[in-house]
């Protein structure tokens, strides 16, 4: 049966029909739905872990017990679970473990673009990378019955447009009856890795490279297309379907594990072909290999620039942002692959369009506490999530924003480095259990004076909606313990601990004015609901704007809410375009109202009470 | 319809149900016996950004993604997202255009203007004839819910691209949960209708 399946669709359902009991993660776009698809299968446990190395040592543990495992993350996710993917790489597993990392070429929704199969090659692991959902679905099967026969792990790379494309997927019948494994595993010459352990299998470690190496030549995820000998292009991942779109004719050697490569078939593939390309998005990693490999690659070079003096360069293709078929035929016809393009005939883009960038929600409960720190003018240290949007403009309120968990630790360090101004950390409910807390608790012991503000919107709100320790639900819906933040940051050593509802702008406001004076460490908690959960949706009562107390004087507008407009109406003194409210997008949060110096915006009550009024008197 | 395959770009900003308008295609490419990609970006923001979705069908579909100038059809549920993506459309394909504007923040806090519907229209002329306009917002409210102004456009796209009308009910039966079925079944005949009429819906001309 054939069914349209994204490639995190796939994934899910392939790790189902191999068997796997147990897939733990962190949500992170573009992997989030891996997870999400894969709880609903029956006999499965599945789960959102605090964050990808709880997640990734959950998998492992499971896979040590004789259970096939998975885990899930985001390209940086495998930056926190590290750790984990490096032990596991050395002990081996008793049963199939998957780690499945995406990446983000060109970052539509991530701070870098690192190319995870460098961590395959760091770590001694192999790797998958499919080119749609299709091989996506087969080489998550392969992964684990690879896991099995080399005991290691294997990565299975994901990039967003294999992970966010939906295509046709032949479904395996069900799902592999597995033995129940044997008992716990006493190994530990194999599962303890001190040094003495450690030492001995290192070199074992590297031996199974090479036995994988050999199977790659006949794995039948790696395969060649003859077409033309003129062109032999090697490409792996979503780069293969560049490669048969704007190279239709070329021989193909699609490798669908890239590490670690099958030699035999690239040499014999180079030896057949008169031109050799590689054709892969990000890093030169196949291209290098092959290079070291002592085969010359196509590089005419009177067509292209000098090499640079850098090594990580790659002959033809770009190493930033993600390929699509424009960017190969461009690169392929600077490289006199392809002819010159023919003259004109396309549109050519409109240009001095305003843009449209991401913006806080209409609603969004951050909103209130950007207004009060852009007004109070101090440098603050940001986070992953949402509220990394309090950087854009008018709110224009964050100054700092690198990685999951960084900004407490930040904010501290320029604390203790001696920065005159006082510094605050910003950070959201899930990034706050993922990794603030030791950043908390070095705050409370090393007694910097570092004001954190825990934005708890009750969800997992960027990559759409997760729950996470703090909500009382888990991944399946099902109520569970809820984590209260804050008897957990009282315990850490913190006497300044207040939690304020998030659309109390005259309370956030008093309280960071009194704490800045004070010179102690302190935790401020802004609580109030995703404005896009169903719960608040039910609330939502868009807000009116009384036209004659208008008077244009901008004040609303820089609250950043794309529910304000400016109307086609004039202030007769002001000459200033007074504020309009936009009924569908306006929620009826009262940011504005309460900034309102005229009392122009009606409060929700208002609103209300002119409602019945009119339905009285009708 | 074309044998070789039809390339879809719908465009539009988060909360206009893109992603919905473009399964229903996904669905429908694959039940006409075609090979189909749907890629979406996921952007960062929830609501009110661009969202971007590619369609592609065809007898053997690679890339995911359709490069500037390759797309048969746009379909834009927004008009300034339409001007944004105009060098997206290929030379004589066909637009359809949601007639309903959702001004972005950034007007107010860069002034820059948002396009006029004249100038719009005169470039969107200028890449093919076949530029059509729909009231989707309004039809769909006079159905009782602007949300089904996707649903809409649907049906107009039908009656544009020619095909069969039971094959796309199945499909929103399909897609459409059960609740909001009837309504959506009733805003993609208006949209039909709004076409084949020329009421709601009209074709640009040069004058």
């Amino acid at each position: 049966m054939k069914r349209l399946l994204s490639g995190n669709e796939a994934v899910a359902r392939a790790a189902w029909e191999a068997g796997v009991k147990v897939g733990s993660g962190y949500p992170g776009t573009p992997s989030t739905e891996i997870l999400e698809a894969f709880a609903p299968y029956p006999g499965v446990y599945a789960e959102w872990a605090p964050n990808e190395k709880v997640g990734l040592d959950v998998a492992v543990g499971a896979a040590y017990a004789g259970r096939r495992a998975f885990a899930t993350m985001k390209h940086v996710g495998l930056n926190v679970a590290s750790d984990a993917f490096f032990a596991v790489a050395m002990t081996g597993i008793e049963a199939g473990l998957v780690v499945v990392s995406a990446d983000d070429p060109s970052m539509h929704s991530s701070q870098n673009e690192q190319d995870n199969r460098q961590f395959a090659k760091f770590a001694r692991i192999p790797c998958m990378d499919p080119a749609d959902s299709q091989d996506t679905h087969d080489l998550t099967l392969a992964a684990f019955d690879l896991s099995e026969q080399f005991d290691t792990p294997v990565l299975l790379r994901m990039t967003t447009r294999v992970c966010h494309t939906s295509s046709p997927v032949e479904l395996g019948e069900q799902r592999i009856n597995l033995p129940e494994p044997g008992k716990y595993p006493r190994n530990l010459t194999k599962y303890c890795m001190v040094p003495a352990n450690a030492q001995k299998r290192h070199p074992a470690i590297e031996e199974r490279m090479g036995e994988i190496a050999e199977y790659a030549e006949t794995f039948a995820g790696n395969h060649i297309e003859w077409r033309s000998s003129d062109l032999g292009i090697i490409t792996g991942g979503v780069a293969y379907n560049y490669a048969r779109d704007v190279f239709p004719e070329a021989s193909v050697l699609k490798l669908g594990m890239v590490y670690p490569l099958p030699q035999k078939m690239i040499r014999e593939f180079a030896s057949r072909v008169q031109k050799l390309i590689v054709l892969e998005e990000l890093d030169p990693f196949i291209e290098d290999q092959v290079r070291l490999m002592g085969i010359s690659l196509y590089h005419p070079e009177e067509l292209l620039p000098a090499p640079s003096p850098y090594p990580m360069t790659k002959g033809i293709f770009p190493i930033a942002g993600e390929l699509d078929p424009a960017v190969v035929r461009l690169s392929g016809r600077q490289a006199g692959l392809l002819p010159l393009a023919d003259a004109g005939g396309a549109a050519q883009p409109m240009t001095g369009l305003p843009i449209r960038p991401p913006v806080l929600c209409p609603g969004c409960p951050h909103r209130s506490s950007f207004y009060v720190l852009h007004k109070l003018g101090v440098p603050v240290n940001g986070d992953i999530g949402c509220y990394t949007l309090g950087m854009v403009q008018p709110l224009d309120a964050l100054h700092t924003v690198g990685c999951m968990g960084a900004s407490v630790g930040v904010a501290h360090g320029a604390a203790v480095a001696g920065d005159k101004e006082r510094h605050v950390a910003v950070i959201g409910d899930s990034t706050f259990f993922h990794s603030a807390i030791p950043a908390l608790i070095n705050v409370a012991y090393n007694r910097s004076n570092v004001i954190t503000i825990i934005m708890d919107n009750r969800v997992t709100g960027m990559t759409g909606h997760q729950d996470n320790p703090g909500t009382g639900r888990t991944l399946q819906h099902k109520e569970t313990k809820e984590i209260e933040i804050e008897p957990l940051v009282k315990a850490m050593g913190f006497e300044k601990v207040l939690t304020l509802p998030a659309f109390d702008v005259a309370a956030i406001e008093k309280t960071l004015k009194e704490w800045l004076k004070s010179d102690e460490p302190g935790v401020l908690i802004t609580r109030e609901e995703c404005a896009l959960l169903p719960s608040a949706r039910n609330r939502w009562l868009p807000l009116e704007v009384v036209s004659d107390k208008c008077n244009g004087c901008t004040l609303c507008f820089r609250v950043g809410c794309p529910a304000i407009l400016k109307s086609d109406v004039l202030d007769s003194k002001t000459n200033r375009p007074l504020a309009l409210i936009d009924p569908v997008l306006c929620t009826g949060c009262e940011i504005c109202a309460q900034i309102c110096p005229r009392d122009a915006i009606l409060f929700r009550n208002q609103v209300q009470n002119r409602k019945t009024a009119q339905e009285v008197a009708q | 319809m074309k044998a070789e395959g039809i390339n879809f770009a719908l465009v539009g900003v988060g909360g206009q149900g893109t992603i919905l308008a473009s399964d229903v295609l996904a669905e429908l490419g694959l039940k006409l016996g075609y090979d189909v990609k749907k890629a979406e970006v996921h952007g960062m923001s929830q609501r009110g950004g661009s969202v971007t979705s590619h369609l592609r069908w065809g007898a053997r579909v690679y890339s995911p993604i359709i490069p500037r100038g390759e797309a048969d059809v746009l379909v834009a549920f927004e008009k300034l997202e339409a001007a944004r993506f105009i060098d997206s459309i290929k030379p004589g394909g066909l637009v359809l255009v949601n007639d309903y504007a959702i001004e972005p923040l950034s007007v107010q806090t860069t002034g820059v203007p948002y396009p006029g519907d004249e100038e719009l229209r005169e470039r969107l002329l200028q890449v093919t004839p076949h530029a059509y306009w729909v009231k989707g917002v309004e039809i769909a409210q006079s159905l009782g819910n602007t949300r089904a102004a996707n649903v809409v456009l649907l049906g107009a796209l039908s009656a544009l691209l020619d095909l069969e009308e039971s094959q796309w009910e199945a499909v929103l039966e399909m897609r459409v949960p059960a609740k909001h079925l009837k309504l959506n079944l009733k805003a993609f005949r208006a949209g039909r209708e709004a076409v084949a009429a020329g009421v709601g819906a009209r074709q640009d001309r040069d004058r």
